[in-house]
């Protein structure tokens, strides 16, 4: 629709793109440098941040998102999968209208998220990385105040708040403060939010973390009913097993570029074809790397702290010889763990890191 | 669908509904903290003191003004600056509201209406206060109300767009040294304990309040509330707080639109 026509033929669908973008890029204002701290007197090294930044350090800052196209179609359920800073959250914030792109363009439920921002906003449900409700308010008004903003009217926004306090199990908590809920319940209310007003476009950004077992369960039933409505849904999330059971597309991305785009079973197939065998040592490493790179049928060996990575061809086949190479080399082996070709494989293999 | 057509203005309204809400179930502790100051100025200085002899004279008239643009300002500011060094700061609750299909700068125009009503209430809250504790006030009219709440709200106004500017480009760190560093001098400063003629002697001190926001809400109220007590003029007053509310809007919008879209 904006897009010059070079650019749109290439995107052909059988349905309707509800989101486009196109050489998405953002860059946020570099961190203030180390530099700028007081000098003189001993300094102590500063302790190592969380999570460094690992986007592309550019001149002007860090480069979070580097072109990135994407494009969901009408009733999809599209998974967003990526590392500890590969630029997930960015990506939705520039698609919810919170963030603002350096440079291209982006379209969401037929608006341009920068020149038609409340369109956009009208039209689609978020649910944030980290619950933020409104303290001032409590439960229920969190969702009846929440429904006033999209005009509805007090008796449908009733309706509709009982329904899915009832469904997300939290009717009791209904006239609770939001502080005595706990995270699990105020991730729930954060999704009941966001469900509302009954958004044509959904974008949660890690909906599951912080939730056990029954009320995932729980969601995952909720997603799937919301996809069979024809409800688009973007998910960012670190759990494979997540990813591959929900999503019809998955995006691979780390350091804000786009690695892989396909349905879970094509990305399977693309998995490189040894089984990855990882072993927890204890004692000194690098000897027992050395040592396992001669097994045979082991294809490739690298380690990061006590755990030591192996890929081979003959699937558990090698293991024993793993173990005596590493024995022979002075390490005890604590803990074997065998992954078969799967996502999770081919999403270490692509960004060389493991999620979480 | 059941969903009615949306006017910006109705998502508008029930921002401010949802301000009013909070501020309702918060007013004890609101006015603790907002009246508390003004209160106690005036049981001191218009009451003990006048009633143990070392203030003589119609001093009350000139504190009471004085006193009720001072609480209208603090509370005026801080409605609105803590709120949203909280909110962009570490609660991040403002995103719901920034979510809302509305322009994001009406969210803020909305949080300084909300602000400017919360100023006025606690003005108009202190007023019978000082009434009470310091007795009848040689010169006090309220007939013209109109312009003392004329006065109040452009005041208010001015007073909550300032916080707004003030929450949203301090962090949270800083916001104890900002009260400290901007806002106790202005209240010094600000003519709340004289009037601004009566600086006439210190002619340095005359011409540099002047930058000094709050000396137009004091003289404001003044030739409002005391109108024959020596003020200044209310056409000049409501020129000066109108300008104000433009330059604070201008500095809080942009300070406010600069969090909220990253
Ligand atoms: N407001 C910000 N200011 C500066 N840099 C930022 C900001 N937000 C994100 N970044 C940087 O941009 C990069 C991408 O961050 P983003 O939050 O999008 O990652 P993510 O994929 O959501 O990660 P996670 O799995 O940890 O949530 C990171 O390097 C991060 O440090
Ligand atoms: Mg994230």
């Amino acid at each position: 629709m904006l897009w010059p026509t070079r650019y749109r033929a290439s995107y052909i669908f059988a349905m309707p793109a509800v989101i486009e973008t196109r050489a998405l890029r953002k860059v946020y204002p570099a961190p203030p440098s180390r530099r700028a701290q007081p000098r003189g007197g001993p300094q102590f090294a500063p302790p190592a941040p969380r999570h460094t930044p690992v986007g592309a350090r550019v001149s002007g800052g860090i480069a979070a998102l580097d072109s990135l196209d994407l494009s969901v179609r009408q009733g999809e359920f599209f998974g967003l999968l990526g590392p500890n800073g590969a630029g997930k959250t960015t990506t939705i914030g520039i698609l919810t209208t919170r963030v603002r792109a350096t440079s291209g363009d982006a379209i969401v439920a037929g608006a341009n998220v920068r020149t038609e921002d409340v369109a956009v906003r009208r039209r689609i449900g978020v649910v944030p990385q980290r619950p933020n409700p409104d303290r001032g308010l409590n439960v229920i008004e969190n969702l009846l105040f929440h429904g006033a903003y999209f005009g509805l009217s007090r008796a449908l926004a009733e309706q509709r708040a009982m329904a899915l306090l009832d469904q997300f199990d939290i009717t009791d908590k209904a006239y609770a403060k939001v502080d005595d809920l706990s995270g699990g319940q105020q991730q729930r209310l954060m999704i009941a939010r966001a469900l509302l007003h009954e958004p044509n476009v959904i974008f949660l950004d890690e909906p599951t973390v912080g939730l056990d077992p029954q009320a995932r369960h729980a969601l995952w039933d909720l997603l799937r009913q919301l996809h069979a409505d024809g409800r688009t849904i973007v998910m960012t999330t670190h759990y494979m097993e997540e990813a591959d059971e929900l999503c019809d597309r998955l995006a691979i991305i780390d350091h804000g570029k786009l690695l892989a785009c396909d349905t879970p079973a094509k990305l399977k197939a693309q998995a490189p074809g040894q089984t990855l065998i990882d072993l927890t040592l204890s004692g000194d490493v690098a000897p027992a790397v050395e040592r396992c790179r001669a097994v045979p049928g082991v294809t490739a060996v690298d380690a990061t702290g006590v755990v030591l990575r192996a890929y081979s061809e003959r699937g558990s086949e090698a293991i024993p010889a793993l173990i005596h190479a590493c024995e022979d080399a002075g390490c005890r082996v604590e803990n074997i763990n065998l992954s078969k070709p799967s996502l999770e494989t081919l999403f270490i293999s692509l960004t060389g890191r493991k999620l979480d | 669908m059941a969903v009615s057509p949306l006017s910006t203005a109705d998502v508008f309204f029930a921002m401010l509904r949802r301000d009013m809400r909070v501020a309702r179930r918060e007013a004890p502790f609101f006015l603790l903290r907002t009246a508390m100051q003004p209160l106690l100025l005036m049981i001191i200085f218009g009451y003990l003191l006048p009633k143990i002899g070392m203030l003589r004279g119609n001093y009350t008239a000139t504190l009471l003004p004085g006193v009720l643009a001072m609480s209208l300002a603090l509370s005026a500011v801080q409605s609105v600056a803590l709120p949203m060094v909280a909110q962009f700061g570490f609660s991040k609750e403002i995103e719901d509201r920034l979510l809302a299909p509305i322009p994001s700068h009406l969210v803020a125009l909305e949080l300084v209406v909300a602000g400017t009503i919360q100023g006025v209430l606690a003005g108009l809250f202190v007023l019978p206060c000082g009434r009470l504790i310091m007795g009848p006030i040689p010169g006090l009219e309220l007939s013209n109300f109109g312009q003392i709440l004329g006065i109040m709200i452009l005041g208010g106004a001015a007073f909550s767009a300032l916080g707004l500017f003030i929450g949203c480009a301090i962090n949270a760190q800083q916001i104890g040294l900002m009260f400290s560093s901007i806002i106790s001098p202005m209240i010094f400063f600000g003519c709340t304990y004289y009037p601004w003629s009566s600086l006439d002697r210190v002619p340095f001190m005359k011409w540099a309040v002047l930058i000094n926001p709050l000396v137009y809400v004091a003289e404001g109220m003044r030739g409002a509330l005391t109108p024959t007590a020596p003020h200044m003029d209310l056409f000049v007053v409501s020129v000066a707080l109108s300008v104000l509310l433009l330059i604070f809007w201008q500095l809080g919008r942009q300070a406010f639109l600069k969090r909220a879209i990253g």
